[in-house]
C-alpha cells in the first residue's frame, strides 16, 4: 500500500483558468502609501471633501495598528509602500455612459471569464457590476432595477449620486479602526459595488459583482456596501479571480451589510483568486473584513461563501444580531490545495432577544494546504433566549495538509444554548477504491465524495452558482488523486 | 466459455509472497466456491482480481474474456463486468446511496455504449431490485453505507450486484457478520441473480454459506495454492475434518 500515498499526492495539481492578462493602458499611481496618495485617489474619484477626512482619518488609525498575528497562516511581512494603491483602465476618463463606450477589451476578459455584461447574453435575472482592478468598469439592468426602486452601482457613483446613504451607512458596521486591514482599505479604497433596497421591496433579481484583478503590482481594496431597508429582500452574488503571476498580490476588501426590520438579505461569494503555483509562488493574499448587521427586528442575513483561490485567505463574515428575533447565518466551504492557507470563519454576536444563529463550514485541505476554521459565538447580556448550531467539518486529502479548528464561545446569559458540532475526516483510498470498483474514474470518485462533503453548503447558493462551484471545486481539485 | 483463467498466480503484500501459484479456470453460469484456513491468501485473491493497489503480481496471468485483466483499472474492470462485493462496504459520508450507485451504473452503460439512465428510471430500476434482498426504501436515500448495520452493508453491496448485472461476481466473505435471517436474504438474493452467463466465485471460510448458494465447485485454498479441488461434498469434509490434513499434505 506505499504507492496510495503518492498517488493522493499526485491528484493533487491544478490548472488556473482565469490567470491571463488583459492588455489594457491603466493610469496607475506610483508605489507607496502616505496621505499625498490618499489625496489623490480621493481627487480622483472627485470626491467630496468630508469623505477624504474620513480616508485620511482612518489612514491615522492605520498607521497606529499593527498587522494581526494570530491567524494560524504564515507569510513574509507585506510592504505596504511596495504597492500601487490606484490602477485604474485609461480608456474611461467620466466612467462609461453605456457598454457601447467600455473598452472591447474589458468586455473579452469578462467574457473569457464566462461573465458576459450585453445584456441580451446575460442570464436573465441577474444583474452585474464588473470591477476591473480599482474601479467599476459596467453594471448591468440598471435601468430595470431602478424602476423597482433599487439602487445598484459602483461605490464611487453612489459617492457621486446618493452621498447622504453613503455618509449615513458607510463605515457604520466596520467602523474605521475595527482592524488593521480594515483600517487600510477606509484609508484607499477604490472601489466596489453599492445596493439600496427600498422599503418593502424585493429585489427583483440576483444583483453580483464581479471582481477582477489584473494590473501588475497592485492591490485591491474594493468596498461594498448593501443597505436593505424595512421589509426588503436581496440576493447578491461576488465573484473573483486573478492573473497568474509571480508575486503576491494584497486584496483587502471590506463589506458592510445593513439590514432592517423583517428585511433579509443573501450575500453568496465564489472565491476564486489566483492560489499561487504548486511552489507557492505568487497568488493573492486575500484579507477581508465582512460584516452584517441585523439592525432591524426579525432581519436576517446569511453568508455563504466558497473559498477555492487565494494564496492566503483571512476573512469571517460576521452577523451582529442587534434587533430581536434576527437570524444570522454562515455557510462556508474552504478549500486549501499545494501551499494554500486558509483562516476562515465567523463572528455570529448575539445581542438582541431570541436571536438565533447557524454556522456550517467545511474545510477541505489538499496537497500542502492548512486550513483553519476559527469562530466566535457570543451571546451578551441582554441576549436572553439567543440560540447558535455550529457545525464545523474538515475533510483532508492525502498525507501532507492540515485542518484546524479555532471555535470561540462566549455566553454572558445564563438562556443561551450553544451548541458546538465538530469532525474530522479524510479521504481514504479505500472509499476512492471502492468508488473505482464499482466502474467510476478516480477524478469522479473524488469529486463526488468531496461534493458530498459540501452538500449542505452548495444547496444554500444560487442555482447558477451553485453549479459553478461544483465545477469550480473540480477544477481545483483537479490533480489531486492520480 | 471460459470466462476467467487464472495460471500461475504469484502475488505479493509488502514484498511478502502471498499467493504461490494459484490457478483456476471458471466458466460463465458456474458458481465456485474458494475456501481455506484464515491468511491462506482468500482475500488476497479477491484485490488482485478486482485491482487493488498495493498487490504486486510477482508472476502468472489472469485473463478474463479474453483480456488481460491485470493491465486494467479498477474502473476498467468493473465496467468490463468485474463485480467485487467487500467484505468490509466503505463508508462514504454525504454522498447518496443512490447517486453513486447510478453515476457507476451510467458509467458503465457509457462504456457499453448504451444510454445513461435519467432520475425517474433509474429510481424505477433500484426501487424493483432493492426488493431482491429486501432492502428498505430508506436506506436508498442515505449516504453510502453510513451508519448501516453489518447486515445492511452486505445487503446494500448485493443490491449493487443487482443494479449493476457484472459478467463475474467475486463475494468476499459476504456472510461474516451476518446472523441467520440476514445471510438467508443476502443468500436468496444472490440465489436469484445466478445466470447462465454470469460467473460467481464466494470466497468464505465456513461453508454454512453453501448450504444457501450452492457452488458448483469446491476449492480448498492453502499456502497461496489450491490444494484440492471438488464438488459441494468436499466442503462437508471440511467441516468435519478441519484444514489442518489439507495443510499437511500442501506442505
Amino acid at each position: 500500500m506505499a504507492t496510495s500515498a503518492n498517488d493522493v499526492e499526485a491528484l493533487i495539481s491544478k490548472g488556473y483558468k482565469a490567470g491571463f492578462i488583459t492588455e489594457v493602458e491603466s493610469d496607475t499611481a506610483p508605489p507607496g502609501l502616505n496621505e499625498d496618495v490618499i489625496r489623490l485617489i480621493s481627487s480622483k474619484k472627485n470626491e467630496p471633501e468630508w469623505l477624504l477626512e474620513w480616508r485620511l482619518g482612518a489612514f491615522r488609525q492605520w498607521l497606529k495598528k499593527e498587522a494581526p498575528r494570530w491567524a494560524h497562516v504564515r507569510h513574509q511581512p507585506i510592504d505596504y509602500q511596495a504597492i500601487s494603491y490606484y490602477s485604474a483602465p485609461k480608456s474611461r476618463k467620466d466612467g462609461p455612459k453605456s457598454l457601447d463606450e467600455v473598452d472591447p477589451k474589458l468586455l473579452e476578459t469578462y467574457e473569457k471569464l464566462g461573465i458576459p455584461l450585453r445584456e441580451r447574453e446575460i442570464l436573465a435575472g441577474v444583474a452585474v457590476d464588473a470591477v476591473f482592478d480599482s474601479v467599476s468598469v459596467a453594471t448591468t439592468f440598471r435601468e430595470k432595477l431602478a424602476e423597482a426602486g433599487v439602487i445598484f452601482c459602483s461605490f464611487s457613483e453612489a459617492v457621486q449620486n446618493h452621498p447622504e446613504l453613503v455618509r449615513k451607512y458607510l463605515g457604520s458596521v466596520v467602523p474605521v479602526a475595527d482592524n488593521f486591514y480594515a483600517a487600510l482599505n477606509s484609508a484607499v479604497f477604490s472601489d466596489g459595488s453599492f445596493c439600496y433596497i427600498p422599503k418593502g421591496v424585493r429585489c427583483p433579481m440576483e444583483l453580483s459583482t464581479y471582481f477582477r484583478i489584473n494590473a501588475a503590482k497592485t492591490g485591491q481594496f474594493e468596498r461594498t456596501l448593501i443597505v436593505a431597508e424595512e421589509g426588503s429582500y436581496v440576493s447578491y452574488l461576488e465573484g473573483c479571480t486573478a492573473p497568474m503571476r509571480d508575486e503576491n498580490q494584497l486584496h483587502a476588501a471590506v463589506v458592510e451589510l445593513v439590514a432592517m426590520k423583517d428585511a433579509r438579505i443573501k450575500y453568496s461569494t465564489v472565491q476564486n483568486w489566483y492560489p499561487g503555483d504548486e511552489e507557492g509562488r505568487g497568488g493573492i493574499y486575500n484579507f477581508v473584513t465582512k460584516r452584517g448587521e441585523c439592525r432591524g427586528e426579525n432581519s436576517q442575513i446569511s453568508w455563504t461563501q466558497v473559498e477555492t483561490g487565494s494564496a492566503i485567505t483571512w476573512k469571517y463574515p460576521s452577523c451582529v444580531l442587534t434587533g430581536d428575533n434576527s437570524t444570522g447565518e454562515f455557510y462556508s466551504v474552504a478549500l486549501t490545495n499545494n501551499c494554500q492557507q486558509a483562516d476562515t470563519g465567523t463572528k455570529m454576536i448575539h445581542i438582541g432577544r431570541n436571536t438565533r444563529s447557524t454556522i456550517i463550514s467545511k474545510g477541505i485541505s489538499a496537497g500542502r494546504g492548512q486550513n483553519a476554521y476559527r469562530g466566535l459565538v457570543k451571546v451578551t447580556k441582554g441576549a436572553d433566549n439567543a440560540r447558535n448550531y455550529t457545525q464545523c467539518d474538515s475533510l483532508l486529502i492525502g498525507p501532507k495538509c492540515g485542518a484546524h479548528t479555532f471555535p470561540y464561545i462566549e455566553v454572558k446569559n445564563p438562556t443561551a444554548r450553544v451548541e458546538h458540532e465538530a469532525t474530522t475526516s479524510k479521504v481514504s483510498e479505500d472509499q476512492l477504491f471502492y468508488c473505482r470498483s464499482r466502474g467510476i474514474s478516480r477524478e469522479d470518485a473524488l469529486n463526488m465524495i468531496v461534493n458530498g462533503f459540501c452538500r449542505e453548503v452548495f444547496k444554500e447558493l444560487p442555482m447558477e452558482f451553485a453549479v459553478e462551484a461544483q465545477k469550480l471545486l473540480g477544477v481545483s481539485l483537479e490533480g489531486a488523486v492520480g | 466459455m471460459t470466462m476467467l483463467s487464472i495460471r500461475n498466480l504469484h502475488a505479493a503484500v509488502e514484498g511478502k509472497a502471498i499467493l504461490k501459484g494459484l490457478s483456476l479456470e471458471v466458466m460463465a453460469g458456474e458458481v465456485h466456491a474458494i475456501m481455506g484456513p484464515n491468511g491462506s491468501g482468500k482475500s488476497t485473491l479477491a484485490h488482485v482480481l478486482s485491482g487493488r493497489e498495493g498487490y504486486e503480481v510477482t508472476e502468472g496471468s489472469i485473463v478474463f474474456e479474453g483480456k488481460d485483466l491485470l493491465a486494467m483499472s479498477p474502473e476498467e474492470r468493473a465496467r468490463d463486468g468485474v463485480f467485487l462485493a467487500f467484505q468490509y462496504p466503505v463508508e462514504i459520508p454525504g454522498v447518496n446511496n443512490v447517486y453513486m450507485l447510478k453515476a457507476a451504473l451510467n458509467a458503465i452503460r457509457r462504456h457499453r455504449g448504451e444510454p445513461e439512465l435519467d432520475a425517474v428510471d433509474f429510481l424505477r430500476l433500484i426501487k424493483e431490485k432493492a426488493m431482491l434482498v429486501q432492502m428498505d426504501e430508506r436506506f436508498l436515500s442515505r449516504a453510502v453505507n453510513e451508519g448501516f448495520s453489518g447486515g445492511e452493508k452486505k445487503r446494500n453491496e448485493i443490491l449493487q450486484m443487482a443494479v449493476l448485472e457484472p459478467k463475474l461476481a467475486l463475494l468476499d466473505e459476504t456472510d461474516s457478520g451476518l446472523d441467520i435471517d440476514a445471510l438467508r436474504v443476502v443468500a436468496n438474493g444472490v440465489n436469484q441473480l445466478r445466470r447462465s452467463d454470469r460467473a460467481i466465485v464466494m470466497i468464505t471460510h465456513y461453508q454454512r454459506l453453501l448450504e444457501h448458494i450452492v457452488p458448483d465447485f469446491v476449492h480448498v485454498l492453502a499456502g497461496g495454492r489450491i490444494v484440492r479441488s471438488g464438488g459441494r461434498d468436499l466442503a462437508v469434509t471440511l467441516e468435519e475434518r478441519g484444514y489442518d490434513w489439507l495443510k499437511e499434505e500442501a506442505a
